[in-house]
């Protein structure tokens, strides 16, 4: 079992169109370990929704995972039943999907719906002990009693992201996909909301996948980190290593393009932009951004490759170095 | 000197319900200067319901004041005559938050260049319209052959935001009133509309109040900044000072919360209220952040703080710094131009 709560091997996730299939995700593998904090960046449109959804199999049709296998506890998720999944869902992972506060009811109150999720998932649970774990659950993610009887418009956008985490905590998974959980909100809820996340980890030893484009945000959640670019893993490696020696070209732009404070006025942007899916560039997909591309990066895919202790990347300038 | 623009002591209340009235306070007496003077980057930052946006909006003459005067040149914008109006309309220009929600689908994003053409008789021919919207758009960095003729979802968010940026170059205003232009950017893509903004400033004389929650693009872009706490100014001043030494309580949970790009800049431990009690907090009296603050002392729940001057183009409204003068709202109303 080697210590990993998820394992995802060469997951592909495809939408079929009139004029071919977009590859959303092509061929993605990455492990997750137990109490571990996972980051996954990228810009929009690379597939990390896509990603996101499909590890609790929830990529709606056209959509679907045409291949590749997603391991849960050694479980492979994708050949379960659809009943099977029902309930492997909130109960052992769980999902914090993008815009999270938009979604609550408006005329539920926020102990109904928590719930709701938790009935849905499992039967087992009586009324006194649902009602318990309601305010359980939102004492740790710091919500005081009275806002189980609230309706979500008495709530601040930092109090309803906070229910939403709340609902996707309640019957303790060991994973949480926290899909850009703080997309819309301001700095100080920002903070207050991964604050709630980073505490949760370590209380209930649960472990985060966190999807977003900040690499400020990365930066001070995550102790790993994924590049996704295209629908495909381009680099991947500690968060500290990452930052301090980014080896994929499109991770040193990517970090280079995050403002500092200390060189006032700097703007540095990605030149280009990021490729249609549908018609993936021959070799290495970000060759066409590339400030350093060879002859070989049109022709070849380059593959990730590990060049140092849990340290990956898919370059073809690190391929000769090795 | 008079300002392009003027808030005098403006009041903001957003009421609803038909039989029993309540209201919320979206702007509580502020006056703030734009435009005019030397071309600057005012940022205006403040959290979600701090009333940026409604400030904005005023400015734009899309809301109009509760109390309190928007003077455009020192007169009412609402007493303009219709010609003096469509000036305004020109003067100043918008830029909003969702780059996607301007363009009709329908259209291609052409006519969002051609409708000010028109409406202002910029160009007495095809082609002499045609050059101001390829000037326009290789202001902004753009390519025209790339842009022009495209419909909307052919172009990214950051295109599109640019194209909304070269539409209000094209009427060459005085003031740009940007509102969270690169909130909904991807982040590499930020750097070229705020490289752009800063160009229109620099190279075209135009002033622009760059509204937004993100201190660090606030910071970079800025020549001075405005804090927004619940719908009063809580610190006002040149953005290097403000960002890098916050005074107000306010403004350094702000600077604390920014998330550094930097696994060893951590969030710094700070005060938990300050942090947690975001959105309960509802002061009737006295200071709006008192609730909330680490530093709360019993005169602050007595009376709401005046702004005391602790640089000579510095203001803060809070009772820390009163042993530094007082200064009247007047003046307050200068230090961001």
């Amino acid at each position: 079992m080697n210590g990993y709560v998820v394992q995802v091997e060469n997951l592909k996730v495809y939408y079929p169109t009139s004029s071919g299939p977009v590859k959303a995700v092509d061929g993605v593998s990455f492990n997750l370990g137990a109490r571990e904090k996972l980051g996954l960046v990228g810009e929009s449109g690379c597939g990390k929704s896509t990603l996101a959804l499909s590890l609790l199999r929830l990529i709606k049709p056209p959509g679907r995972i045409e291949g590749g296998r997603i391991l849960l506890n050694g479980v492979d998720l994708t050949q379960l039943s659809w009943d099977k999944m029902r309930r492997v869902r909130l109960n052992q992972i769980s999902l914090i999907p993008q815009g999270a506060m938009n979604s609550l009811n408006p005329v539920m109150r926020v102990r109904n719906q928590i719930m709701d999720g938790m009935r849905a998932h499992n039967q087992s649970m009586s009324r006194q002990e649902l009602e318990a774990r309601v305010y359980e659950t939102l004492e740790l993610v710091g919500l005081e009693r009275n806002v189980a009887t609230m309706y979500p418009h008495e709530l601040s956008g930092g109090m309803k992201q906070r229910v939403c985490v709340a609902i996707a905590i309640s019957l303790r998974p060991q994973v949480v996909v926290a899909d850009e959980p703080t997309s819309a909100l301001d700095v100080v809820v920002q903070r207050q909301v991964m604050e709630t996340i980073g505490q949760l980890q370590e209380e209930l030893g649960a472990a985060v996948i966190l999807i977003g484009h900040d690499m400020g945000l990365m930066a001070q959640f995550v102790e790993r980190l994924a590049v996704m670019y295209a629908g495909r893993l381009v680099e991947a490696g500690g968060i500290r290593e990452v930052f301090r020696q980014p080896l994929h070209p499109y991770t040193q732009l990517l970090i280079s393009s995050v403002p500092l404070l200390d060189e006032k006025g700097v703007f540095r942007g990605i030149p280009g932009l990021t490729p249609s899916l549908l018609h993936v560039p021959s070799g290495c997909i970000f060759h066409p951004r590339c400030p350093q591309a060879q002859d070989t990066c049109t022709e070849e895919v380059p593959p990730l490759v590990e060049v140092g202790p849990s340290r990956w990347v898919a370059c073809h300038r690190h391929e000769v170095e090795r | 000197m008079t300002a392009l623009l003027e808030l005098r002591n403006v009041t903001k209340v957003y009421t609803r319900g038909t039989f029993v009235r309540s209201g919320t306070v979206a702007l509580d007496d502020v006056s703030l200067s734009a435009g005019g003077g030397t071309p600057a980057i005012t940022a205006l930052a403040g959290e979600s319901g701090s009333g940026k946006t409604t400030m904005g909006l005023l400015l734009l003459g899309f809301l109009t004041p509760t109390s309190g005067q928007v003077l455009y040149d020192g007169q009412d914008l609402r007493k303009l005559s219709s010609q003096e109006w469509d000036t305004f309309r020109r003067d100043v220009q918008a830029i909003f938050q969702d780059p996607f929600a301007v363009y009709n689908p329908f259209y291609k994003v052409d006519h969002v260049l051609e409708v000010p053409i028109h409406k202002f008789r910029l160009a007495k021919s095809h082609a002499e319209a045609r050059t101001l919207m390829e000037q326009a758009l290789v202001g902004v960095g753009l390519r025209p052959e790339e842009t022009l003729g495209r419909y909307a979802h052919q172009l990214s968010g950051g295109q599109l935001q640019r194209v909304t940026v070269a539409r209000a170059l094209l009427l060459k205003p005085r003031l740009i009133v940007a509102d969270e232009p690169v909130s909904m950017v991807d982040a590499s893509l930020r750097a070229t509309i705020l490289e752009s903004l800063r160009k229109l400033n620099r190279e075209f004389g135009i002033s622009i109040l760059y509204i937004t929650h993100d201190l660090t693009t606030a910071y970079h872009i800025g020549d001075s900044i405005v804090v927004l706490y619940q719908g009063s100014m809580v610190e006002i001043g040149h953005v290097d000072p403000v960002i890098k030494n916050p005074q107000h309580p306010y403004t350094q949970l702000l600077v604390a919360s920014i998330p550094w790009p930097d696994p060893d800049r951590k969030w710094q431990r700070t005060d938990k209220t300050a942090l947690w009690r975001e959105g309960l907090a509802k002061t009737a009296v006295g200071c709006k952040f008192a609730d909330r603050c680490p530093k709360v002392m019993p005169m602050c729940r007595e009376s709401t703080p005046p702004f005391y001057r602790i640089e000579p183009r510095r203001a803060v409204a809070c009772y820390l710094h009163r042993d530094s003068p007082m200064i009247a709202a007047e003046e307050v109303t200068q230090l961001a131009l």
